[in-house]
């Protein structure tokens, strides 16, 4: 074969005129039938054998390549009648209205003035020959301007009733979606035959034309009305062999089958001189069945069918929507080595490794260069073959062969024949760097390379620590794998997308990788000032990390030898470290605000010993800023970043499953005491919202200013009632141990919180709906159980009861609705939040920082001259400040405060 | 007229309008240079621009801008005028 390589330098957009059609057609394709007696395709027919090669071994008649080399060629249908092509019915529609139905001309004024004594538009300023002359000026530089000048052009000319030139009477042009025109005359509607439309369009001149937004060189109006239609090579609707051996055609080859049925129908009852309204309902169905070829989802004509009531799918369908060609295969691909399943936890794991099944790792493959060095390895594991790991798939050879390793018999021989210079592509092995990524992917930390790490069982593993940056639980949450292939690719996620790389996040400048519920409770268990370690028992939860050296000296040394678990954290910081700040439990009567706390709730931390103040959420917590965390990476780097996670944070864990760590019922009950406290509140409180309805209906509320009185009813009673659910929480509060399980999750805020705790030992409270009481259902009252337009709390949807009493049924049923509305919500905030962000980031995907810190567009067009205006990459800035000032002098002379 | 379009205030002196001046051939080149960019590449300020009336200057011209961040720092941008 003689190709020459050529260079793509344009593209040319236009209408296929009917020449241009015959001319690239191997041949008129007439016959409805598709195969002969004996099975095989009929020339002249849609499968006709020049239209392309189907069967493997065959060679094209046309061109003489073989299948997969020839890329198909063109036929056509000559159309007995024509019809309007259903794309460009909106061009034709314009064309017809802004022309003379006689001459064919444009209907704007020639600059010399017209000669008819009708034509009432000679004050029209926009003349033919001053529209071609602004045309020819603009079309180039400005293609936005002309288009505008062509929809005036389009407009004035329309309004015209006469036409300028010749005279002759216009009437109004109308259409019948989708493809049927009338013209309003004196005797009526008048509908206009595509043989009329083609002759009229025919008659308008080029430079007409041109001002109606053609290209007459390339798109000629006539040519909107096709005459010849072609035939689209086979290798673009190919046939499939279903297992009965049955031949099943594609879509466009059933349609273009009907087009062609049709066409001879038409033909034939012309020729014998049938009634003109049998052949005006053929070619009406003709117009159908081409329109329908193009776009089967034209609105007001039904779909052409399938045999089985399936829709087909035409031109227009194949291009169309998220699984149509453009969105489906052009900006979105399946991709080879790659892999899916379930995700589920495992503390064992660094933060920077994938727990990846054997099942995938014996399917996904690296491609290694033998080397010298690795020839050994990489034997066995050609020895070991596709099906055992750590084994080898394919082997490629120096001259580029590819071999099976499924296939090979005697693999022992093959491994023998290996030297340097051969491709194993051999199985994922621990160490190997991938690519692992969780949808929706809204920012880019929603992809980050991992460690493999090969283990038995189906799912992938990751450690706890990296759900936050990926949004992922464990609730059957499913993870896509990929595994890059070349050197280049591996170095550059090692480098940039590993996981340590990516604790602090370029959103907020702080660690979005950190300690989550578990985590904090075991932190906070142990590093309060109760908890006492024997030494075993401070081996024991050291056991579990990598800390290598002395224990020091116990806190207590008397009568029993002690260490504190502040001892225990010190180990893992860095001796120059200092750091002063409070605690996330510093809140209520156990705030602090200075190094003299009785309440361990404000951290001193000097010359890397923690002195003072427990570990919560504002230490270590994820997504916390400027926290203890956030200074030690900042500080440290992030490779003691992920020492920290893999090791101190997995003592934490240790000591909670050591000491334990559970929530009970008791946790959430209040004592009888405090229940009565709770009920002679609602009595009060109720009193209160009593007093505001009877004041109601006397008339003598007082209306809050800007609202109705019923607005101001509605709003005293809320009011009433928060500030009962509030009371009610303090009492519970009070009530409540403040170190029980519950508590100590809430305070250290690990999970929950004191609301949450409020609604499960004391009182649900107000259940609304749209930030209102909830007031719909029947008439005038929300329950037949109610009275109608009862304005009570429980007739509205207040909640006396706590998640530990249980709900009465009405409560529940209040409880659902408020409930339903945040399920609402959510999906509706996702599904705009992500259109939005879907739109942003197409318009600023190609803007680049430049090396020199500029940021600029793919056009070069500066957006900043410099990134930010002050060129700080915000993933290394301290929370998005380029420096932190009162950070520096802590950490200079933190230890001598 | 409309009232607003009397209330004339100079933008040069006014607090909320960064520091503008226009930059002579020599610096503009200069700077240009320095970016490695064509003078239309920069963003467009248009000479009806009140500021730009201000400081009389002309389409082809380029203004420095200087302005206080956020955090304190001195910004430096560049604008390039243009007809309109
Ligand atoms: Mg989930
Ligand atoms: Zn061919
Ligand atoms: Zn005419």
């Amino acid at each position: 074969m003689s190709e020459t390589e050529k260079i793509i330098k344009g593209i040319q957009f236009g209408l296929l005129s009917p020449d241009e059609i015959r001319k690239m057609s191997v041949g008129a394709i007439k016959s409805p039938d598709v195969y002969d007696e004996d099975g095989t395709p009929i020339e002249g027919s849609v499968l006709d054998p020049r239209l392309g090669v189907i069967e493997p071994g065959q060679k094209c008649p046309v061109c003489g390549n073989p299948m997969g080399v020839c890329p198909g060629h063109f036929g056509h249908i000559e159309l007995v009648r024509p019809v309007i092509h259903v794309g460009f019915v909106k061009e034709i529609y314009d064309t017809l209205k802004a022309t003379c139905r006689n001459c064919g001309r444009l209907k704007l004024r020639p600059e010399k003035g017209s000669t008819c004594e009708e034509f009432k538009s000679e004050e029209e300023e926009l003349t033919l020959e001053k529209a071609y002359r602004i045309l020819k000026a603009i079309k180039k530089r400005y293609p936005l301007a002309a288009k505008r000048l062509i929809d005036h052009v389009k407009k004035t000319a329309a309004k015209q009733e006469v036409c300028p030139h010749c005279c002759a009477k216009q009437y109004k042009i109308k259409i019948e979606k989708p493809y049927t025109f009338y013209e309003e005359r004196k005797e009526g509607l008048v509908k206009l035959l595509p043989t009329e439309i083609r002759e009229r369009l025919e008659k308008i001149p080029n430079e007409d034309a041109e001002l109606l937004g053609f290209d007459p060189q390339y798109s000629r109006p006539e040519w909107a009305v096709l005459t010849v239609l072609p035939v689209p090579p086979i290798t673009i609707r190919p046939s499939i062999t279903i297992e009965s051996g049955m031949r099943a055609e594609d879509d466009l080859t059933h349609k273009l089958v009907d087009i062609i049925r049709i066409n001879n129908r038409l033909e034939e009852s012309i020729r014998s001189g049938a009634p003109q309204l049998i052949v005006e309902d053929l070619w009406d169905l003709l117009q159908y069945h081409v329109a329908t070829y193009f776009d089967n989802e034209i609105p007001g004509i039904p779909p052409a069918k399938h045999r089985s009531g399936r829709p087909l799918r035409t031109l227009a369908q194949r291009l169309k929507g998220k699984e149509g060609r453009f969105r489906g295969n052009l900006s979105g691909k399946r991709v080879d080595f790659s892999a899916r399943t379930v995700v589920s936890p495992d503390p064992n794991l660094s933060i920077n490794e994938v727990g990846v099944p054997i099942y995938v790792a014996k399917i996904l493959t690296v491609p290694e260069r033998v080397t010298k060095f690795n020839i050994e390895r990489l034997r066995q594991a050609v020895i070991n073959g596709p099906d055992k790991w750590p084994g080898a798939n394919y082997v490629i050879r120096p001259d580029g062969r590819r071999i099976d390793l499924r296939y090979v018999k005697d693999r022992k021989e093959l491994a023998a024949s290996l030297t340097p210079g051969y491709i194993v592509e051999r199985h994922l092995v621990d160490g190997d760097i991938v690519l692992f990524n969780r949808q929706p992917s809204l920012h880019r930390i929603s992809m980050m390379a991992h460690k493999v790490k090969v283990l038995p069982g189906k799912t992938f593993r990751l450690n706890l620590l990296v759900c936050p940056p990926y949004n992922a639980d464990f609730d059957g949450d499913e993870m896509n794998l990929h595994v890059p292939q070349s050197e280049e690719a591996i170095a550059e996620a090692r480098e940039l997308m590993l996981v340590e790389k990516n604790i602090l996040t370029p959103r907020y400048g702080g660690p979005i990788i950190g300690a989550g519920q578990d985590f904090i409770s075991g932190a906070y268990l142990l590093t309060v000032k109760t908890t006492l370690l024997t030494k075993e028992e401070a081996y024991t939860i050291l056991g579990v990390s990598d800390y290598i050296g002395d224990l020091g000296e116990p806190a207590i040394l008397a009568p029993n030898e002690y260490y504190t678990g502040k001892q225990i954290v010190s180990l893992f910081l860095p001796k120059d470290f200092n750091f002063h700040g409070t605690a996330k439990i510093s809140s209520g009567p156990r705030a602090c605000k200075t190094e003299d706390c009785p309440h361990d709730s404000y951290i001193v931390i000097k010359k890397g010993i923690l002195l003072e103040g427990v570990f919560d959420k504002n230490a270590i917590g994820n997504q916390q800023p400027e926290s203890i965390l956030h200074w030690l990476i900042r500080e440290y780097g992030d490779e003691y970043g992920r020492y920290l996670m893999d090791n101190l944070f997995k003592v934490f864990i240790r000591y909670a499953e050591m000491r334990g760590f559970t929530m009970t019922l008791d946790d959430i009950t209040i004592s009888e005491d405090a229940k009565s406290k709770t009920k002679e509140l609602i009595k009060q409180h109720e009193e209160v919202v009593n007093d505001y309805m009877v004041k109601y209906n006397e008339g003598k509320l007082e209306p809050i200013p800007g609202r109705t009185l019923e607005e101001s009813l509605e709003n005293y009673i809320l009011d009433t009632l928060d500030k009962l659910r509030n009371s009610a929480g303090e009492i519970a509060a009070q009530d409540l141990d403040p170190f029980n399980n519950v508590y100590v999750m809430a305070r250290t805020g690990a999970r929950g919180s004191v609301l949450n705790i409020t609604q499960m030992a004391a009182m649900l409270g107000q259940q609304t709906v749209r930030g209102e009481r909830i007031s719909r259902g029947y008439l005038n009252r929300v329950l037949p159980h109610f009275k109608v337009n009862d304005k009570s709390p429980e007739a509205r949807g207040f909640v006396y009861s706590s998640f530990r009493s249980g709900l009465n049924p009405i409560e529940m049923f209040f409880h659902a609705a408020g409930g339903r509305e945040g399920l609402v919500d959510t999906a509706v905030k996702t599904s705009q939040s992500g259109y939005m962000q879907r739109r942003l980031i197409n318009a600023l995907s190609d803007i680049r920082v430049e090396y020199n810190g500029m940021v600029r567009t793919t056009y070069g067009d500066v957006i900043q001259v410099i990134y930010g205006d002050d060129g700080v990459d915000p993933m290394r800035s301290a929370h998005g400040k380029t420096f932190d000032v009162n950070r520096i002098i802590e950490r200079v002379v933190g230890w001598k405060r | 007229m409309p009232s607003s379009r009397r209330k004339q205030f100079d933008p040069i002196t006014h607090e909320l309008v960064p520091k503008h001046e226009v930059l002579p051939l020599e610096e503009a080149v200069k700077v240009l240079r320095e970016l490695g960019i064509h003078p239309q590449k920069l963003p467009w300020i248009k000479a009806s621009d009140p500021i730009v009336q201000q400081l009389k200057a002309k389409p082809g011209d380029i203004i420095k801008i200087e302005r206080i961040s956020p955090f304190g720092t001195k910004v430096v941008t560049y604008r390039f005028v243009v007809v309109g």
